[in-house]
């Protein structure tokens, strides 16, 4: 009997269906229409997905074999789909948030024209689509499928205003640094191959095939592996094009750049684990990778007054929190962070859109202030949204992050103290965001601040339901300390990771220290919060220029600047100096001038036919003469 | 008599023909130092078929000393032949051009 | 041996007759219908004959002619899956372009269409040909009615880019001659049926089993090579390529760049690896490090081109490059994503000419910098014009994915880091196309785009196939592996 799982297929196909519909008809549907089909086809997909994640957790994974996409010699590719504890608590997040931010989009695009906004929702179900198949591949091609699937959908949401050439510019430059790690992907990709002949997660995960790896194979897989994920995943030193792709409508923002493609690199690792688990380097690189990235975001969103850009910082620090967690082991940590991040973040996006909206297209926060009067339906699930970010208990934030900080701690309390740190600057930005955003008095214009209202509710609601998910979300990880049985989110992924559980030794902390840790970063995280509520709520515009390590920090460590230097320049440099030098000169220099000698030498042999009797005579003479010294003398 | 003072006479009569027909430009002269060349050619065939004909290879074969002579015979009756043509030729050109310079005769070059 | 029409025998001749009927049309829309319609009829053809593949359909797809008192040549036509592929592929295209360029009228339009059929009967010969004098024929054959299409109907610098173009080939097929003169007269013997004997045999079983000392290999390897190199064309030889593309009337571009740089790699796998393997094994790495120069200097030079076609030249010379690199890797995997490969790179090139070609004729103008916007006038255009530049830079579930995977999979296999170095060609590849779709298509129209317009039936009707196509191949490619997995297996299998 084929296992009822087999109908997983209509969850991606679904969104594939909405996007078919949405293009094809962009040109007859209404508004109402391409915004009810865009929103309808993913919350069937919701449904589904709660109805596969149901059977899974009564015990039912199943992989689902569809199709041979490749098959030739040994290397056999099949268009399978795998349904476990991991892809299908990601099914949730994506289809469930992915579903709210449809509906907001509806309001949020609404400006637009019917057309563009049937594009948008056809993107949008497109991003699904791609998403979800990356999640539910069951073997590393399906995965790249919808890998590079979901980065040809940033790609073109973020140059949907596609006539400002800046976004364009933002969206190619995504999509190429993307490209960079899926190069790493696809080469471990075929290392794997080389090596273990199979692609198929369930295979090269086997035991067989696990021997058939040295430890370079590991650690060099793995690695690979992990620069696609620092593409995806906005990590050191592929991160810079997140906070450009804010160019993007801030839905997409929430949706793509936040909530779930840019935790793909996350997914990917957590599905390799016991890859990453046999190769002790890759985690200590991941771990320190991730460390790094946290902590140069955080620095660099406390000194941005675009209220998205402080937001993408945000997250870029944010999944670099996740990767501390893959690298130090806690998957499950890591994997609980993305779920509450993926609520948060995407609230504070939404809640941000809502802002924006009321503002008339203002990002900046040195125009805002004093919003908590104007909106207060988005001002309470901001706040609530930043809480959950700071790591406050008991909202979502903290459970995920203290879990991280712990097995960090246990691994070397030098990341741990870096963690915390980072997680005050965490608190600090946001709080700075939100006391220059929602209190003090109002610096925009007058024409600005008559437009401010409420956003209308399909809006505010999805804003409401993310914030609920946002304060209690974590309640499904509430650590051993607290309550014995109380991470349930561990006890259900504990199949895809038992690989690894089962080689890695566990450092158990004891309960003391566990609360020191916690009592710690909250305390930590709680001043930093005080400090910026204190010293940015009675914000006043100046016009001086910051110096020094202020500058430094606005201008994001002048990282793009140095990229330019040492990559871009010297690549136009060279295709230059190849298209001038060695293409004109060198290679057509010569083909050309092979032409040009024979030309020339005909010439001037011509010279020899003069048409006078007596130099041919002559010539006639002296060829005698040459051979009769050949003969005579050699 | 010994053979060298036929070979150098020989040689130098070729010469000087050789000389001519590069350093002068009249036609007619040019023609008649081509036949000073034969001519010097001539004169070395019958000077060698002399030199041979006391060998014991010319011994054996009744006519083997006169060969050679035969061919200069034939050599001046082909350059008899040769001169007639050629005179005719200049004649022609000469009533065409007013002119037996050969340096004027280079239409074969355009 | 049969007295039956066989599927090779109809490919080769229908072309040609239909070429030379349209010679003698008088009319330009009767020259044009006719080219349609046989061109449509040679499809059906060749989509008849990828059903009749087995051995028990052998006498349909194979038939050797024999002339008494020869000099151990013969008509020897054959179909295999390599063949067979790139059959389809030419029969596919000739309709394609045909109906692209339905609105483009062309002075002496008789002429135009005849040789263009011509072309297609000696690219038939080509795949289908067993028999080396007759390959070489055919060879020769397409390459010269292009020689006068690119001379007569090209753009303005159209005599220096076609002497180019005919230099460069002729010198490789000269090259080639001397090669295959060579192993002629190192085959053995053969008796045909009438009793005939001949010293020698062009047969292409003979010219396997030619005795051949590995030092003559080695450099009747290079003489055979330079003929396919410049062809396909990999470094450096490549040069006749963007300024031929550039100068051709688009039909004739498509065609060259479609179909013609697949008689290159056809003829490394079908001439030049089983008659050499010594010294492809020899050599394989200095071909391979050509290639792969080729690839990161093709997309360097591609990322500052500003004439979009010569930047779809460049892009071309890196696709082929990877796929010359990948046959010399010698493994099944590799192998097969070369025959894959092929086929796909033929539809979505010629995709590319066919929106460039609009514009062009639209705007009157190739250089990018003066292009912007065209998505606001042309929407649809945009839609099929990215999806075809999506697949050309093989985005997964495009049909230049699974093609370029197997690729880059065998070639891993062979050598690691000839595989990352030509990954990096990927990477560039979305450079420059996105550089180009970013200023050509994305911004605010300027004067020059103005007078575009969203694309007509034809164009649309063509357009939408080639997706349909990159989809359907890119989603399932499994058929066409199918359908060349018996050939890989045989000229893999030469090599060990």
């Amino acid at each position: 009997m084929s296992n009822v799982l087999q109908i997983a297929w209509l969850i991606p196909i679904l969104p594939l269906i909405g996007f078919i519909i949405n293009g094809a008809g962009r040109n007859v549907l209404s508004k109402g229409i391409s915004g009810f089909i865009g929103s309808a086809v993913v919350f069937a997909s919701f449904l589904l997905s709660i109805y596969v994640f149901i059977q899974v957790k009564n015990g039912n994974t199943h992989v689902a074999h569809y199709f041979n996409f490749i098959n030739v010699d040994s290397l056999k590719i099949g268009f399978d789909f795998k349904l476990d504890q991991l892809s299908s608590l990601f099914l949730l997040i994506i289809t469930g948030v992915g579903f709210l931010i449809h509906v907001y989009s509806t309001s949020y695009m609404h400006e637009e024209s019917s057309k563009d906004f049937a594009k948008y929702f056809s993107y949008l179900n497109l991003f699904v689509f791609s998403m979800l198949l990356l999640v539910m591949g069951a073997n590393y091609v399906i995965m790249f499928i919808g890998w590079e699937g979901v980065g040809l959908c940033s790609y073109l949401l973020i140059g949907y205003w596609f006539k400002n050439n800046d976004y364009t510019d933002a969206a190619k430059k995504a999509f190429i640094m993307n490209r960079i790690g899926d190069l790493g992907f696809l080469l471990a990709v075929f290392w794997l191959i080389a090596k273990v002949g199979t692609v198929s997660f369930d295979e090269v995960f086997s035991a067989a095939s696990l021997a058939k790896l040295s430890t370079t194979d590991i650690t060099g897989i793995t690695l690979l592996l992990f620069v696609g994920a620092t593409g995806k995943s906005a990590q050191i030193p592929l991160y810079t094009w997140l906070p450009d792709a804010m160019a993007g409508p801030t839905p997409v923002s929430a949706l793509i750049h936040a909530a779930t493609m840019v935790t793909a690199g996350i997914y990917m690792i957590a599905r390799s684990n016991i890859l990453y688990t046999m190769a002790p380097v890759t985690q200590c690189v991941v771990a320190i990778v991730g460390l790094a990235t946290a902590v140069l975001a955080a620095t660099i969103a406390l000194k941005q007054n675009d209220i998205k850009k402080v937001l993408a910082y945000s997250t870029v620090s944010q999944l670099g929190y996740m990767f501390l967690g893959l690298g130090v082991g806690a998957y499950t940590g890591a994997v609980f962070h993305v779920m509450t991040h993926a609520f948060f973040k995407a609230l504070l996006f939404l809640g941000a859109g809502s802002v924006i909206h009321a503002m008339g297209g203002e990002q900046d926060m040195r125009n805002m202030g004093g919003l908590k009067k104007y909106m207060n339906t988005t001002h309470l699930t901001f706040l609530l949204g930043c809480l959950a970010i700071a790591g406050m208990p008991p909202f979502s934030g903290f459970f995920s992050k203290d879990e991280i900080l712990a097995a960090a701690y246990a691994n070397n309390p030098v990341l741990w103290g870096i963690g915390v740190i980072t997680a005050m600057m965490t608190a600090f930005y946001m709080f700075r965001l939100y006391a220059m955003t929602f209190t003090g008095k109002f610096r925009g214009t007058h024409e600005q601040e008559h437009h401010l209202h409420e956003s209308p509710a399909a809006i505010t609601i999805p804003l409401i339901i993310l914030a609920l998910l946002a304060v209690f979300g974590g309640l499904v990880g509430i650590p051993e300390v607290f309550m014995h049985g109380g991470h349930k989110l561990e006890a259900f992924l504990e199949p895809v990771f038992a690989q690894s559980n089962a080689i890695t030794i566990k450092h158990e902390l004891s309960h003391s220290t566990e609360y020191m840790l916690m009592t710690v970063s909250v305390a930590g995280a709680l001043i930093a919060l005080l400090y910026a509520w204190n010293k940015f709520s009675k914000y006043e515009k100046t016009e001086t220029a910051s110096s020094g390590f202020a500058k430094l920090l606005e201008n994001k460590w002048y990282v793009d600047e140095i990229y330019n230097a040492i990559i871009v320049q010297p690549l136009k440099s060279l295709s230059a100096f190849f298209n001038e030098v060695v293409e004109k000169k060198g290679i057509d220099g010569l083909v050309n001038g092979t032409g040009k000698a024979v030309n020339y030498g005909s010439r001037q042999l011509r010279w020899l036919q003069s048409g006078q009797v007596g130099a041919y005579v002559l010539l006639m003479v002296l060829g005698i003469l040459v051979l009769f010294i050949i003969q005579l003398f050699l | 008599m010994d053979i060298k003072a036929y070979i150098v006479l020989s040689l130098t009569l070729f010469t000087i023909g050789i000389i001519g027909v590069l350093v002068r430009r009249n036609a007619i002269i040019i023609f008649m130092c081509v036949e000073l060349m034969l001519n010097a050619v001539n004169l070395l065939l019958v000077a060698f078929s002399k030199m041979h004909a006391a060998s014991a290879v010319a011994k054996a074969s009744p006519t083997f000393a006169a060969d050679a002579q035969i061919f200069v015979f034939f050599i001046m009756v082909v350059a008899a032949a040769e001169v007639s043509v050629g005179l005719a030729i200049i004649v022609m050109l000469y009533r065409n051009t007013h002119s037996v310079d050969v340096n004027f005769l280079n239409r074969l070059k355009n | 041996m049969g007295s039956y029409i066989t599927f090779p025998e109809l490919l080769i001749w229908l072309p040609l007759l239909a070429g030379i009927l349209c010679f003698f049309t008088k009319r330009e829309q009767s020259a044009k219908s006719m080219a349609l319609i046989f061109s449509l009829i040679i499809l059906g053809i060749s989509a008849a004959s990828l059903f009749y593949t087995g051995t028990k359909y052998a006498t349909w797809n194979s038939v050797n002619y024999f002339y008494p008192n020869n000099i151990g040549n013969t008509f020897f036509v054959g179909l295999d899956g390599t063949g067979r592929l790139l059959s389809f592929l030419t029969a596919l295209a000739f309709p394609i372009i045909f109906i692209a360029g339905y609105k483009t009228s062309y002075k002496s339009a008789s002429s135009f269409y005849g040789l263009m059929l011509l072309t297609q009967s000696g690219l038939m010969g080509v795949f289908c040909s067993m028999d080396a004098l007759l390959f070489y024929f055919f060879w020769e054959l397409a390459l010269i009615p292009v020689y006068f299409l690119c001379s007569k109907w090209g753009g303005e610098k159209r005599i220096q880019a076609t002497f180019k173009f005919f230099v460069y080939t002729f010198t490789g097929s000269l090259l080639m001659l001397i090669g295959i003169i060579y192993v002629y007269l190192h085959t053995s013997g053969r008796i045909f049926e009438d009793g005939t004997q001949v010293a020698h045999s062009f047969a292409l079983n003979s010219f396997y089993n030619a005795s051949l000392t590995a030092s003559e290999q080695n450099w009747l390897f290079w003489l055979f090579f330079i003929a396919f190199a410049v062809k396909m064309p990999v470094f450096p030889f490549h040069t006749w390529q963007p300024d031929t593309y550039d100068q051709s009337p688009t039909s004739v571009t498509m065609v060259l760049s479609g179909i013609m740089v697949k008689m290159g790699l056809f003829g490394v796998m079908r001439w030049l690896i089983p008659l050499f393997p010594l010294a492809t094994v020899k050599f394989s790495h200095v071909v391979m490090v050509l290639s792969i120069i080729g690839i990161i200097y093709a997309s360097c030079i591609a990322i500052v081109q500003d004439n979009i076609k010569k930047l779809v030249a460049y892009s071309s010379i890196a696709h082929i490059g990877l796929m010359c690199a990948a046959i010399f890797a010698m493994n099944q995997v590799s192998v097969q994503g070369v025959m894959l490969q092929m086929f796909n790179h033929g539809i979505n090139i010629i995709g590319l000419w066919i929106v460039i070609d609009l514009l062009e004729k639209q705007t009157g103008v190739k250089q990018i910098s003066k292009l912007a916007g065209v998505a606001n006038k042309a929407p649809v255009l945009t839609i099929m014009f990215v999806i075809i530049a999506l697949a050309n830079i093989a985005l997964p579930l495009t049909n230049a994915f699974a093609g370029e995977f197997l690729m880059f999979s065998g070639l891993y296999k062979f050598n690691i880091w000839y595989a990352a170095v030509a990954g990096i060609g990927i990477i560039l590849a979305a450079v420059y196309t996105l550089n180009m779709i970013q200023k050509v298509f994305y911004g605010n129209t300027n004067t020059v785009v103005d007078a575009v317009k969203d694309i007509s039936w034809n164009e649309k009707f063509i357009l939408a196939l080639i997706v349909c196509l990159i989809f359907i191949i890119g989603i399932y490619p499994q058929p066409v592996i199918d359908l060349t997995k018996e050939a890989v297996t045989v000229l893999v299998g030469k090599i060990k």
